[in-house]
């Protein structure tokens, strides 16, 4: 047995006893054994270069392996999304890998659906159990039953899978729950998306507005690092948010706008633009439709205006104005990334596209970059078979007319009979926790009961586990490969996800699982490929990447291609009519406002504050917050209460209180953090808290789970994002 | 001699807390135990706030009250001016965390106080929290090189030290 320190102190004193204390002999000891430092030693004896998934951002990571055992993660110093550095979860990916709640071994229910009994399970029998529903599903009513929800980037496989199954309802809720209406917003004014990452270039802009964004509690690492390099260098930033962020604090001027109101404020700043003069009058000319329009529609629409609706002052709102005006082409207006607010949110996204328009600052340096991707071919697989259906998420097809992915909301909804032209019959789920995730906590419980048949691959014990037939234990990302990520970038590049260190546990990687489902299915021949190593070279080689090379490093750089118009680009826009659409023809012909319109969201009735979420920085969701390391900083979420509003209710902070929503949903108790640093009208709330799954054994009953409140949304009539910020609570003492 | 400082840039932290899981990470420290932690100081009343967000850790003071209160001389200042402490001689009496200002001490798993060491075992090259923090808002270095990135920073920017007060000259710097 090892002698622990604690032990040899102990066996020291009792044998020296009073030395120790004797004040002569310090020196003596000092003399006799010369001050030694001790090695940590967590450098690995090998490092393999991978890239992360504790969010989406998929940074480049060093991984440390000592003596088989990750010891830990630095960030890849030649990733262009990391470049050496990490962001507090992905430096925390161990505490994900050595969670002694993960899932170990395949599961089949065996009590009733929600009530989390199980049985371990052989991965063949449970494989047989997967292909055998698919199989009677596809038999009884067509491929098209079987939903697919996904998220993160193991679920390429998956997609993969679904398509060859002949399926095409595959939803992952950050469409619909999360940046949707800002693809769209910006598709319809642009004809191009924002994508991810973002196609800011906050590092170059001399003024930086975020309306609904918190980077710095939102931690992707680059963006982050991008507006730290801002702010460092002086930059202008503006901040609209009704609570003091992080970012707040960093900014030249705040706005604490009224939640609900930003398409008032962005109207009055397009309205400033305007009337003095300070948009950039080439690129109206030369390249968008609907400028007269526009100037009519925002005539009225003064600061003055603005103030009545935002509580923002007149004069706040023409100072900032003239920043954006005076910085412009190197002002960019970020888009904020979870979009789904009020159920205008498109309409809010179209503003913010359409001031990004009157400023010059797409395509221009320190604006919207036009990036591109390196060329990494498809694998070349055979045509997916045509769906005998389109998707399920719709009841009618005229609804929803510009969304341009399946809402999981839809899909969720389709599952209980008489919501839509067909049913979803079975549910296969991959890394996405529903419960937590969709809002409106009956419907999805009434779904998950309908469904006559769900799967949830997952490396967690999450809720939605708790809820399949069968739950299968995916290998982390430490613990697989994946297909290559060569996103469009300013600095294009591929990447590597590697296997680390084997599967822990029975744990298996997604390639994998969904090759043998397939193999179950009649479909082998949709994974031609022996193991994901033979497909990631297929694909190299398709793209003269060398192979060595790119396992050797993890990265490989392509070439640098010009991002915007003073590069050589030659602007051109994917819209109907070939220009920027300050008004939008086609919005109009589908019955909806051409230009925003500000419409004032209900308010919260009397006693009530409005249910704001957001994030902490060491966390992703509920993803995170079993992951003990990561909870070292932050192992609950506390509701931010305006500090008058508290002392008004004669609650203090620190003191747990229950929230109870508007349909008397209650929730909690949660900590009560009584601050100066937010409105009073209403409370704030960090996502991905409040688990209740029984086998996250950390992360059980701390904190509340704000999903459980959303039993209201506002639908976005544009693209079906559901927005979520039309939830009331009031703060019940325990 | 190198004078080894550390330079935090206020303005730029965003307080995400990176620089404490990397720390505890690259040094294998225990649960519940904190090399470096995180705060965030508001001042004002709505809507008139600031915030001002510092990564803390010992400070390496010039005048080390922990070095002056250790009875077994575990606590000593090492060659480049940076506190330390010598495991082996430790007997875990906790006079120095008594003694520290700044809380930076806390009594490791296995019985010996702990805390920052700047990455020592570096030997002075960077430490971890300098080379995760996304905002690039730590700078370590030599401050007896009047050329060095900490030298031109605090030549350069304004600055203050926590507790300057106590007389312990600290060695981590905070600009403003
Ligand atoms: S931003 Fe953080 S969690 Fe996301 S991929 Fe990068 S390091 Fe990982
Ligand atoms: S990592 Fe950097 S930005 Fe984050 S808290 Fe630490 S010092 Fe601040």
């Amino acid at each position: 047995m090892p002698v622990t320190r604690r032990k040899f102190i102990r066996i020291g004193a009792a044998s020296a006893g009073g030395m120790v204390l004797g004040g002569g002999l310090v020196s003596d000891w000092y003399g006799l054994d010369a001050p030694r430092l001790t090695d940590p030693a967590t450098d690995g004896d090998r490092i393999v270069p991978t890239f992360c998934e504790i969010c989406f951002w998929k940074c480049g990571v060093l991984a440390h392996v000592k003596q088989g055992r990750v010891t830990k993660l630095t960030g890849h110093p030649d990733h262009p999304l990391s470049r050496g550095r990490l962001c507090p979860r992905g430096a925390g990916g161990t505490g994900l890998l050595y969670d002694p709640d993960r899932l170990k071994k395949p599961l089949v229910r065996t009590g009733r659906r929600g009530e989390e009994t199980f049985r371990e399970a052989s991965w063949e029998e449970a494989l047989d159990r997967i292909a055998g529903e698919m199989d009677r599903l596809r038999r009884d009513y067509g491929p098209q039953s079987m939903a697919l929800f996904q998220h993160g980037y193991g679920s390429s496989w998956f997609t993969h899978l679904f398509r060859a199954y002949g399926s095409p309802n595959i939803a992952a809720p950050s469409y619909a729950q999360c940046r949707g209406p800002r693809e769209v917003g910006f598709q319809l004014t642009f004809g191009d998306g924002v994508l991810s990452p973002e196609r800011v270039d906050m590092e170059r802009a001399d003024c930086i507005v975020l309306i609904g964004s918190h980077l710095g509690e939102n931690m992707h690492n680059t963006q982050v690092r991008d507006f730290a390099r801002a702010v460092g260098r002086g930059a202008t930033v503006i901040v609209v948010d009704p609570r003091f962020s992080v970012a707040a604090g960093k900014a030249d001027h705040w706005l604490p706008i009224k939640p609900g109101t930003d398409i008032a404020l962005l109207l009055s700043w397009m309205n400033v633009l305007i009337e003095e003069g300070l948009y950039d009058r080439s690129t109206v000319e030369n390249f968008t439709t609907g400028f007269d329009q526009l100037r009519a529609h925002v005539a009225g629409k003064t600061p003055e205006w603005a103030y009545a609706r935002t509580g923002i002052r007149p004069e706040l709102i023409r100072a900032t104005a003239r920043k954006i005006g005076a910085a412009k082409p190197a002002a960019v207006i970020h888009p904020g990334r979870r979009v789904t607010w009020y159920g205008d949110d498109t309409q809010r996204t179209r503003a913010i596209a359409i001031l990004t328009a009157l400023t010059g600052s797409w395509g221009r340096a320190g604006g919207y970059l036009l990036p591109t991707a390196m060329k990494v071919p498809k694998y070349p697989y055979a045509p997916y078979p045509a769906p005998d259906a389109p998707a399920a998420d719709r009841a009618k097809p005229s609804d929803f007319p510009m969304a341009d992915a399946t809402l999981a909301s839809g899909l969720c909804a389709a599952t209980i009979p008489g919501s839509s032209a067909y049913g979803a019959k079975g549910w296969m789920v991959y890394g996405t926790n529903l419960p937590l995730t969709l809002p409106e906590p009956e419907r999805v419980e009434a779904a998950l009961q309908e469904a006559e048949f769900i799967v949830a691959i997952d490396v967690l014990p999450a809720e939605i586990c708790g809820w399949a037939d069968v739950v299968l234990p995916e290998a982390t990302y430490l613990e697989r490969a994946d297909d290559i990520d060569a996103p469009a970038y300013r600095e294009p590049y591929a990447a590597l996800r590697q296997e680390v260190v084997s599967p822990l546990h029975d744990s298996k990687p997604g390639w994998w699982i969904a090759k043998e489902i397939a193999n179950r299915l009649d479909l082998a021949s949709f994974f031609p490929w022996k193991d994901v190593d033979e497909y990631v070279d297929a694909r190299l080689s398709a793209a003269g990447i060398d192979r060595r090379e790119i396992r050797e490093k993890g990265v490989v750089l392509g070439p640098r291609t010009p991002c915007t118009y003073e590069e050589g680009i030659a602007p051109e826009f994917g819209t109907e009519s070939g220009k920027i659409e300050l008004y939008s023809a086609a919005l109009a012909a589908a019955g909806f406002d051409p230009i925003p319109e500000f419409r004032p969201p209900e308010e919260p009735p009397a006693g009530y504050f409005r249910l704001l979420i957001g994030r902490s920085p060491v966390h992703t969701f509920g993803r995170t917050t079993n992951n003990r390391l990561l909870s070292e900083v932050c192992d609950e979420n506390e509701v931010w209460v305006a500090a008058s509003a508290a002392r008004e209710l004669g609650i203090a902070s620190g003191e747990r209180v229950v929230l109870v929503n508007q349909d008397g949903v209650e929730e909690g108790p949660v900590k009560v953090k009584a601050t100066e640093r937010i409105r009073t009208d209403c409370v704030f709330l960090t996502h991905g808290f409040g688990h209740r799954a029984k086998a996250l054994s950390f992360a059980r009953g701390r904190g509340a789970d704000d999903a459980r409140l959303m039993t209201r949304v506002s639908v976005d009539p544009i693209m079906g994002g559901t927005g979520m910020n039309v939830n009331f609570v009031t703060l019940k003492r325990v | 001699m190198p004078r080894r400082i550390m330079v935090l840039d206020t303005v730029r932290c965003v307080g995400c807390s990176a620089c404490v899981i990397a720390c505890k990470t690259e040094n294998a420290v225990p649960a519940g135990g904190f090399r470096d932690w995180v705060v965030g100081e508001t001042r004002g009343r709505f809507p008139q706030l600031s915030l001002e967000n510092r990564s803390e850790r010992c400070n390496h003071c010039d005048h080390a009250p922990c070095v002056d209160n250790c009875p077994t001389g575990a606590s000593y200042r090492a060659a480049d001016g940076a506190v330390q402490i010598a495991r082996a001689k430790c007997t875990g009496c906790k006079s120095c965390i008594a003694a520290c200002p700044y809380g930076a001490r806390f009594v490791h798993a296995d019985g010996f106080v702990d805390k920052c060491t700047f990455c020592a075992h570096r030997a002075g090259k960077s430490t971890a929290c300098t080379d995760v923090c996304p905002t690039e808002c730590i700078t370590f270095g030599d401050a007896s090189d009047p050329e060095s990135a900490v030298s031109r920073l605090l030549a350069s920017r304004r600055w203050k030290v926590l507790a300057p007060e106590t007389g312990t000259e600290p060695k981590v710097y905070y600009l403003l």
